[in-house]
């Protein structure tokens, strides 16, 4: 058995430990907090602020798409010297900082940070993380990464022209090695890395906590096939990013020698950029593309597979029904991450490497649309001849699982090279990761934030307000991005300030208008969640431990959990997901109920439930 | 209210496959016909994906609606039925792992041969293999072509990786002669550009140190858009250039003149009458 956790000792001294830290104060219990509770609250709400600030950049992308060089109501008084418009510069700097903030800043720590620090703890019966005050220290290095990040705003010429790195998220050299490259290669390109490799450094401190914390914290009787598909993801998730992360960095750290010391890792010999002298060159810009993607491409996942598991766990409480091939759930999740670690390549079919290893990609590519899928008819089999629940969280969840089948489905046509040709580059490709990382993670994360609200705070969220937000945001979201799947089709290149300038795109001016309003829309309609978050924390009606009658570990622990979580270790009988099973009056079965007539130890319940 | 969400959650993808269906007739597709027989090929996997992709679409998205009407049906006010305690089917997951396995296996080796026959330069059209008609570099913000130009006698010679004195040069005006593959070399100057013709369905990057041989067809005489598909810089979608196909002896003629004009010494004939 791998259930070992606290031993006795630690167990008998819990209460103390409380009180022991009864009188810490106001900053250590709430700013420099060491609780792993009060650690996820924080990346939550850091993540959700990050949300609107990427969200109002990216509604600068699609003002100009649909308005080019028009004034920009409101906000072009920011950047009067332009006459309000957006520049060309800038139209660089908004989409490679929406594309950074949202990814950086948005999806990654809020999947892994705040969900992934309030839950792990609290689903597998935990007091804590395994390193506190590592933890802590990851969300506290999140706040330079942001201060790099918004200080690359401003470290050109002010914010509006020339401000801002403009090397896209990818940052591809040279136009990201070279100073003279482009107005944002300069400073703010520097403080653009800063920026990414402490989030890397918050990134790694939390997936080393969670991997030990999983590994060796769990409640007796946690057996690993009763973890949780969202701890499973977490687990998974965090080995992902342990491995992956590493490259990055390095090539960060590589990347900023060029700038700096003239290293020449990613820049070839003679190259001439705006008059300045040449390069001494030896290096080569693909390197810093394998690099990239080696690492991107798990992160794709590391952006996603939270989101399954706790959808996952969601669907079955809101069906009534246990997860359909739990087995096989976990095996795809762990497929996934394995073939995420093949699959980079397929960013560089147009790149210029070698052909042959093309079609290698492309093979592991089209692949990893097995477990997806699996996952997909797994999650309509959880919901089949369930008894279903119609509220927020269900609403959200059933949003991930069909906003996920059209960005699964779009991305065998890019897996496949010959296509990718056409369609590389082009807003094909855009609309695809919009409905992966908008369409399925982030309605798994307003499903999330919705289902585990009351574990967090101890009252429920508004049901109508949160109906109404769902609502919005997906008409919002597919009047947005579905189009963009047919300006790919018809060629319409990405990253362009006025693709208007070419007379075969013309014609998209208006379809480009359509989306900006769905995506006003959209944005607006953040407004309500921000709002009943803001509302419910304080106004919301108070539940009880145990709101959606479910079975996982956190709903046994007080609602707030207090220091510490729960009150005795609890042991745990069986998987999450029994519900609905016969012969018990209610339909939900906590993992933590003895099954029959209460054993006196864990020893013999875990002997009684085997 | 329950049944209002799952009409809304299947109102949204009849809406998805009416917008594809009708989306050709308002140009919302492809830029006209593939101009070239790989753009046609590459077309056609894709109306093969696309086919296998919403066949998939429509079952999956109707199953979910399926599983949601009867899940609301079961949670109906005075209905006592629960749900069906079920942990899986071995036999199900089998299945539905072995028919997506063999499809997606199908999809990717089907692709192969595309694919090498637009990179793999062994498999390149043999006319076009050594035999590149003009040298491409891209730069922030335009295309530069260099042609080998023709001799005293106008026949054409051949492209020398370096400048010769009789090479001609343009700027965002590709032309070549249609009708039959041809070959270029793509270079750049400085940061990457990617060099994109949509009606033919070609593109390639263009990577600082790398000259990457790329051929295509331009099946008809006509102009084409050449454009940029690589992030280069704020100027980057002002990269607009032009690609003419004309007929064989239209281009030669084309380079006659443009070897007149760059030879041209600017010494008009008309100075003893001034």
């Amino acid at each position: 058995m791998s259930t070992i956790t606290p031993t006795a000792d630690s167990l008998a001294g819990h209460g103390d430990h409380a009180h022991g830290h009864h009188d810490i104060g106001f900053i250590r219990k709430y700013v420099f907090s060491t609780d792993h509770k009060i650690i996820g609250i924080q990346f939550l709400f850091t993540t959700l602020l990050m949300l609107m600030f990427g969200g109002f950049l990216a509604l600068g992308v699609r003002w100009q798409l649909a308005f080019p060089w028009e004034t920009m109501p409101i906000f072009g008084q920011f950047f009067a010297a332009q006459g309000g418009q957006v520049s060309p510069e800038f139209y660089t700097m908004l989409f490679t900082m929406h594309a950074t903030v949202m990814i950086f800043l948005v999806i990654i720590p809020v999947l892994a940070g705040a969900f992934g620090n309030f839950l792990i703890p609290l689903m597998i019966g935990a007091d804590d993380m395994a390193f506190p005050v590592l933890n802590m220290l990851s969300y506290w290095f999140m706040w330079p990464a942001i201060m790099c990040f918004g200080a690359s705003f401003f470290l050109n010429e002010g914010f509006g022209p020339n401000a801002g790195p403009a090397a896209g998220w990818t940052s591809y050299p040279l136009l990201s090695a070279l100073v003279e490259a482009a107005p944002g290669s300069g400073t703010a390109q520097f403080w653009w890395l800063m920026g990414v490799t402490l989030v890397g450094v918050s990134s790694m401190m939390g997936s080393v906590n969670y991997m030990t914390t999983i590994i060796n914290m769990r409640a007796p009787g946690m057996t690993l096939f009763r973890m949780p598909l969202t701890i499973w993801a977490m687990f998974i998730t965090a080995i992902l990013q342990a491995f992956a992360l590493p490259v990055l960095t390095a090539a960060g750290f590589m990347l900023m020698a060029d700038r700096l010391l003239g290293t020449c890792f990613f820049i070839p010999a003679g190259i001439v950029v705006n008059n300045a002298a040449p390069t001494v060159g030896g290096g080569q810009p693909l390197l810093w593309q394998h690099l990239f993607w080696f690492y991107s491409h798990p992160a794709v996942y590391i952006m996603l597979l939270p989101a399954m598991g706790m959808v996952s766990d969601m669907l079955a409480c809101m069906s009534r029904k246990p997860i359909f091939g739990y087995k096989p759930m976990v095996y795809s999740l762990a497929a996934i991450a394995g073939l995420g670690f093949i699959v980079w390549g397929h960013h560089m079919f147009t790149s210029g490497m070698n052909p042959a290893l093309g079609m290698t990609f492309m093979v592991s590519t089209i692949m990893i649309a097995l477990p997806s899928a699996v996952k997909v008819f797994n999650w309509i089999g959880t919901m089949w001849g369930g008894r279903l629940v119609f509220n927020t969280v269900m609403l959200n969840s059933v949003g991930f699982v069909s906003m996920f089948i059209v960005g699964g489905l779009s991305g065998i046509f890019m897996a496949a090279v010959p296509v990718d040709i056409y369609i590389h580059d082009t807003y094909f490709i855009v609309a695809h990761f919009h409905y992966v990382l908008f369409g399925a993670t982030l309605f798994g994360v307003f499903a999330g934030i919705t289902f585990w609200f009351p574990k967090m705070f101890g009252r429920m969220m508004n049901e109508p307000i949160g109906q109404l937000h769902f609502l919005l945001t997906f008409i919002g979201f597919n009047g947005t991005f579905f189009p963009m799947h047919l300006l790919g089709i018809a060629g319409m290149p990405r990253r362009y300030a006025d693709p208007y300038l070419h007379p075969y795109l013309e014609h998209l001016l208006p379809m480009n208008q359509f989306m900006t309003i769905s995506a006003i829309l959209m944005g607006f309609a953040q407004f309500l969640l921000l709002g009943n978050l803001a509302y419910s924390i304080f106004f919301g009606p108070k539940c009880g431990r145990n709101p959606w009658e479910a079975n996982g570990l956190e709903w046994v622990a007080p609602s707030p959990p207090g220091h510490g979580n729960f009150e005795t270790v609890p042991v745990c009988y069986r998987g999450p997901y029994e519900y609905s099973a016969p012969g018990r009056d209610e339909d939900f079965w906590l993992q933590t109920e003895p099954p029959g007539p209460r054993p006196e130890t864990p020893g013999q319940a875990a002997a009684a439930s085997s | 209210m329950k049944r209002f969400w799952v009409l809304f959650f299947m109102f949204w993808p009849l809406l998805a496959l009416y917008v594809c269906w009708v989306a050709p007739a308002y140009d919302w597709w492809f830029p006209g016909a593939a101009a070239s027989p790989l753009g046609q090929r590459i077309d056609d996997l894709f109306y093969l994906i696309l086919i296998i992709t919403t066949v998939v679409f429509i079952g999956t998205q109707a199953a979910l609606g399926y599983v949601l009407w009867t899940g609301a049906q079961r949670s109906d006010e005075g209905s006592e039925e629960r749900a069906w305690f079920s942990h899986g089917s071995h036999n199900l997951e089998v299945i539905w792992t072995i028919v997506p396995a063999g499809v997606l296996l199908f999809i990717a080796l089907y692709q192969m041969d595309v694919w090498a026959e637009y990179r793999i330069k062994t498999s390149f059209p043999e006319e076009v293999r050594n035999d590149p008609i003009a040298e491409v570099t891209a730069r922030q913000f335009e295309w530069r072509i260099r042609y080998p130009g023709v001799d005293a006698e106008g026949n054409p010679l051949p492209l020398m990786p370096d400048p010769q004195p009789t090479d001609l040069y343009t700027v965002n005006d590709l032309h070549v002669p249609s009708g039959r593959p041809v070959m270029i070399n793509l270079r750049t100057d400085d940061v990457q550009h990617s060099f994109f013709l949509p009606e033919l369905r070609v593109k390639q990057d263009a990577v600082p140190g790398l000259v990457i041989p790329v051929w295509f067809e331009a099946t008809k005489s006509g102009e084409y858009a050449l454009l940029c598909a690589e992030l280069c810089g704020w100027g980057h979608y002002k990269m607009k250039a032009r690609l003419v196909a004309e007929s064989e002896t239209s281009w030669q003629t084309w380079l006659q003149e443009l070897k007149a004009e760059q030879e041209f010494d600017g010494v008009v004939e008309t100075s003893e009458e001034e």
